[in-house]
């Protein structure tokens, strides 16, 4: 927030208006280590700094009403640092908050991305002519006033001081909230609503108890609170503090609520998300194969029975007994799993698989991760390179387990590959991903192809 | 070698269908000078001829191929050996090769690919499947840090006992089923070199005392 006097200036040499020289201060002759030359000297660097022709208030930085921002705009500050300062002023000085509300109601929204020339007109200009707006914001001060009045009686000398100039605020607030642009109002509202009521309409008027409830808390609450420097007994302060925790349970209670039940349904959402992808990958690997390779053999009635009825015993352990098709799940080790794949694509691809291991480690979820992603690029090489054998190389190092399959078939353009192929996209490169590991493929048409599969180790020791 | 520049080749295994089957497969590239069916006939076959390469079984009725090896080769340095097993057991191949094998190939090798091997052997170069090239990243794979219990008793020449990071990466594509050429183009090095690679990577095999070779291949046996 900016201090009286200090807008507008233009940082004139003699007379620097803000901070406002002690009288004495300017009584001494500016000697150059005089504390008051180097002072105004540094002012003048300060001033020049500040540019107060594009005062806008910050649409896009903002936390209220982008005053602060705005004027951080203005000159060297950071945004943060200015709303620190404002936050501060306005515990200690009342008057801080009512100005700001002012600076709210007179300075024009900047354009997007702070310029200037596209900024719109200051929310009083249009405030001017709303009669049913002032009228209310003469109302609220007066309500205010009033309230004030009543509170003297308490003699609370901080509350009073504090509380006096809000009342302009309040009245500025009434004219902010009628006739700010429609996304302000409407950012506004986002504020105010969890002090409203949250759902269906049904909600209303509970919601109406509810805040009536809390005021009537807050009130009494503060009024105890207040109180409580006459000689009355000491309990009665601690009333007045859980009244007023009452009053903000009441009043912020459904808020806290939705805050933690758009958590829970956010993270609800993302695992949705994952299980449904995981299972694509699954439907792919198992049925979608399965029906390709039907596809190919429909020559071969007894061929096509035996895939299918294979398909189906494999679907049903899925769907019926949990066992997730081809998954490493009775298998305990890398050399075991690389093993499988081998007898696997043999059996059902008729391609002889070479496999070399070296050293071997037992499977965590990342391990059976990478093994599904080799068999499938197992499968794939099978199905399409058109070789008579594929080799399957599997190293565990010290850091890693790398898995390499082979072939020096027929190889393929990546760029190539239809979206809706799950294969190397979900399959391969997503399985992968989504368990830290790397994928690297090297092919060309005529070239073969050679899928490199890296899962760094982790928590896993080696066995060997 | 014969003028003709065919190598001249033994078959030693006990299948006598399986060499039938080696003999035509090789056909009029080499020159098949003897057969033999157990470990001593095929040492006094080899005494007596002399070949080129001998493709050695590495089970035999009578013992491991290892023992034919051991008996000919320090008479006769310039006889080569090539190994060929079904197994797989790594101590059936680590033993062979460390006996003085100057290669390993499985039985399922293709035609062209056993006359290369057996070209290559001929030659004086090694020969490693993509089976033997796992096995010995494998076996050299911990380092050189024995168990504290049995601390490692390092070869007269330490070099011996680890490989460096090119010979390493040879072998990783060799177990890759890469052939000698596409490793030469894959590592932008020459033919020659790799054959340099897999040639030192033999020796190491063969002369380094890391106890974790044996210890490693009886291991592996059991699990």
């Amino acid at each position: 927030m900016c201090p009286p006097g200090c807008s507008g200036d233009d940082g004139s040499m003699n007379e620097p208006t803000w901070p406002p020289r002690s009288p004495e201060e300017g009584n001494f002759p500016h000697g150059p280590w005089h504390r008051g030359g180097w002072r105004q000297a540094r002012m003048q660097r300060w001033h020049g700094r500040w540019n107060w022709q594009s005062l806008r208030r910050d649409p896009e930085d903002r936390l209220v009403g982008g005053v602060a921002a705005g004027i951080a705009r203005c000159g060297p500050l950071n945004p943060t640092t200015a709303r620190i300062v404002l936050i501060i002023a306005a515990l200690f000085q009342g008057v801080a908050v009512p100005l700001y509300c002012v600076a709210w109601l007179l300075i024009p929204e900047g354009g997007s991305e702070g310029d200037v020339a596209e900024g719109t007109a200051s929310i009083w200009s249009r405030a001017r002519h709303d009669s049913r707006g002032i009228a209310l914001a003469v109302a609220v001060a007066s309500l205010l006033t009033v309230i004030l009045l009543i509170s003297g009686v308490f003699n609370a000398t901080f509350l009073e001081s504090w509380g006096w100039p809000q009342v302009v605020t309040g009245a500025c607030l009434v004219l902010v909230w009628r006739n700010g642009s429609e996304h302000e109002q409407a950012r506004l509202r986002r504020i105010v609503a969890p002090l409203e009521n949250l759902g269906p309409e049904g909600t209303r008027r509970a919601s109406m108890v509810r805040l009536g409830l809390a005021g009537v808390l807050f009130a009494a609450g503060l009024g105890f609170v207040l109180s409580s420097r006459e000689t009355y007994a000491v309990v009665r302060p601690v009333i007045g503090v859980v009244l007023v925790i009452g009053a903000f349970v009441l009043l912020l209670g459904p808020w806290w609520l939705r805050i933690a039940r758009d958590l829970v349904l956010e993270r609800q959402a993302r695992a949705r998300a994952e299980e449904r992808s995981d299972m694509a990958a699954r439907v792919h690997d198992s049925v979608l194969q399965t029906l390709a390779l039907i596809q190919r053999r429909s020559d071969d009635p007894a061929q096509v029975t035996q895939l299918a009825r294979a398909q189906e015993r494999e679907l049903r352990a899925w769907l019926f007994e949990g066992r997730a098709p081809g998954s490493m799940s009775e298998v305990t080790s890398l050399v075991e799993g690389v093993r499988r794949i081998q007898q696997d694509a043999e059996a059902r691809h008729g391609v002889p698989v070479e496999v070399v291991t070296v050293g071997d480690c037992p499977l965590n979820d990342d391990l059976g991760a990478l093994l599904e992603a080799a068999r499938e690029a197992v499968v794939n090489a099978a199905k399409w390179a058109q070789v008579p054998v594929i080799s399957l190389f599997a190293e565990v190092t010290g850091q890693d387990v790398e898995v390499v399959v082979r072939d020096r078939g027929r190889g393929f353009d990546p760029a190539a590959i239809p979206g809706d192929r799950k294969g190397m996209a979900e399959s391969i490169h997503g399985r992968m991903a989504r368990h830290g590991g790397t994928v690297t493929v090297q092919t060309a048409i005529g070239e073969g192809t050679k899928v490199s599969l890296k899962m760094p180790l982790g928590a896993v020791r080696s066995a060997s | 070698m014969s003028p003709g520049g065919t190598p001249r080749v033994v078959l030693v295994d006990d299948h006598g269908i399986f060499r039938s089957g080696v003999r035509s497969e090789l056909g009029r590239a080499v020159e098949v000078v003897g057969e033999a069916d157990d470990v001593a006939p095929a040492i006094s076959l080899i005494e007596e001829v002399q070949p080129d390469v001998v493709l050695l079984d590495v089970h035999l009725p009578a013992g491991g191929g290892a023992a034919v090896v051991a008996a000919v080769r320090e008479r006769f340095p310039e006889v080569r050996f090539l190994a060929l097993s079904a197994s797989d057991a790594p101590e059936d191949v680590i033993g062979v090769i460390r006996a003085g094998a100057r290669g390993y190939v499985t039985k399922t090798i293709g035609t062209a690919e056993l006359l290369d091997a057996i070209r290559r052997v001929a030659s004086g170069d090694a020969v490693f499947s993509h089976r033997l090239a796992g096995f010995v990243l494998d076996a050299f794979a911990s380092g050189g840090a024995g168990d504290a219990a049995e601390p490692v008793k390092p070869s007269f020449d330490p070099e011996l006992d680890q490989l460096t990071t090119r010979e390493r990466e040879v072998l990783r594509l060799i177990a890759q089923g890469y052939t000698y050429k596409e490793i030469a183009r894959e590592l932008y090095i020459s033919v020659k070199t790799v054959e340099t690679h897999v040639s030192s990577v033999l020796r190491k095999l063969q002369l380094s005392s890391r106890h974790q070779l044996t210890r490693w291949a009886t291991e592996r046996r059991l699990a």
